[in-house]
């Protein structure tokens, strides 16, 4: 491409065509375009959403920051949802193939994404990723579809990848003043799992105070205490999970193209 | 660094908008962003990384210039307007109302483009345009 001349010589060589008049087109002008700044990620994410409502599966998008145990609620929960389920998982938070084994190991296909050292997930990548999964099996046979995101409160609240629900972990060991610190990722989420609370009695954290300061910021939040360890609760959220897939599952046809 | 990620974002839009308008001519001058207070977004990293990105570019030489839009909630309760603070936990003062509506701050927008377009620039310095 030819480099476009900088903006002082136009207005330079402007002023010293004096023989010349000016034509209009000189003018500054201005273009109104209110368009989202994000645009291009909300048309990939629409365009993966669109593959799945295809592949008629419904996607999550699973966040927290790192170590809240995102991959062992997947250990745990999906061997358990496997007997009614299809599942697979596109992991964009390992830093290792270790993760992966993990899941692998109870069964459920894992595709990683790869983000190199990016700090969340865009709606490219994810679209990468389902492109690995194709490779991989008929993802129309899938009923339900976990992204994994890179461990961080922060960005990927703000990167949709096309998903039906965000679910956001929070540890009862990150405190409960995390929601205040971090509201946009619990203001977005459909879901909030408050993970680790076999740690409680160990711990000097109001389970309380997290609920309140979740619900404080996101009123519509649905908030589950979970321990992956132990199992407690888990029955909530695989409850949470099948109601998701249910309500998808039966859409008003006119609703589901809005 | 989301910015980054924010910026590419924004850059294929602008050649886009370049593009939609068949604008090889246009030579930006300033965009405009409004950037809501209740975004993850640090207005100044946003800048920065925009102008390391533009360098070499047809948008070197650019400004991008962001205006801030307060975080401000409703209280549905009162229907009251409020600023929502991590210190009340985004409640209304008025009648300690979880945060329900937000009115602003959530504006992630390019409100616009000011730039000048000269066509007999654009016939010297344009190779596609020299073609036709």
């Amino acid at each position: 491409m030819t480099p476009q001349l900088p903006l002082s010589h136009l207005q330079s060589s402007a002023s010293a065509e004096t023989d010349t008049p000016l034509p209009a087109m000189h003018m500054p002008l201005e273009d109104n375009l209110s368009l989202n700044l994000l645009a291009a990620n909300t048309h990939q994410a629409d365009h993966n959403n669109e593959q799945f409502q295809r592949w008629d599966l419904i996607c999550f998008n699973l966040m927290s920051s790192p170590g809240a145990g995102k991959t062992l609620l997947l250990e745990r929960s999906l061997p358990s949802l496997a007997r009614e389920l299809n599942m697979a998982v596109l992991e964009g938070d390992m830093t290792t193939q270790l993760d992966a084994d993990r899941l692998e190991a109870v069964g459920i296909p894992v595709v990683p994404i790869t983000t190199g050292r990016a700090c969340h997930l865009d709606a490219a990548m994810v679209s990468g990723g389902l492109n690995l999964l194709q490779q991989r099996l008929d993802p129309a046979a899938l009923d339900l579809l976990l992204v994994e995101n890179v461990g961080n409160l922060v960005c990927p609240a703000e990167f949709d990848v096309g998903e039906h629900h965000k679910v956001a972990l929070l540890s009862v060991t990150e405190g409960d003043d995390k929601p205040l610190k971090y509201p946009l990722m619990f203001r977005n989420a459909d879901v909030v799992l408050i993970t680790k609370i076999d740690l409680l009695p160990h711990l000097p954290v109001d389970l309380d105070a997290i609920r309140r300061n979740i619900l404080s910021i996101n009123p519509d939040a649905t908030v589950i205490e979970v321990s992956a360890l132990t199992g407690e609760g888990l029955e909530a959220w695989h409850r949470w999970v099948r109601h998701a897939l249910v309500q998808r599952k039966s859409p008003i046809p006119a609703l589901a193209t809005a | 660094m989301h910015e980054v990620d924010m910026t590419k974002c924004l850059l294929i839009s602008l050649n886009e908008w370049r593009d939609r308008r068949d604008n090889t001519s246009a030579m930006v001058e300033t965009v405009h962003l409004d950037v809501g207070r209740f975004t993850c977004v640090e207005p100044d990293q946003l800048v920065t990384t925009y102008n390391a990105a533009v360098q070499g570019s047809w948008l070197d030489g650019s400004r991008l210039t962001i205006t801030e839009i307060p975080f401000i909630g409703r209280c549905l309760s009162c229907n009251g307007t409020y600023d929502p603070v991590p210190e009340n936990a985004y409640r209304s003062p008025c009648c300690d109302h979880p945060l329900e509506e937000i009115v602003s701050g959530r504006e992630l927008r390019i409100r616009s483009i000011d730039y000048r377009s000269d066509s007999a620039a654009a016939l010297e310095s344009s190779p596609i345009q020299r073609q036709r």
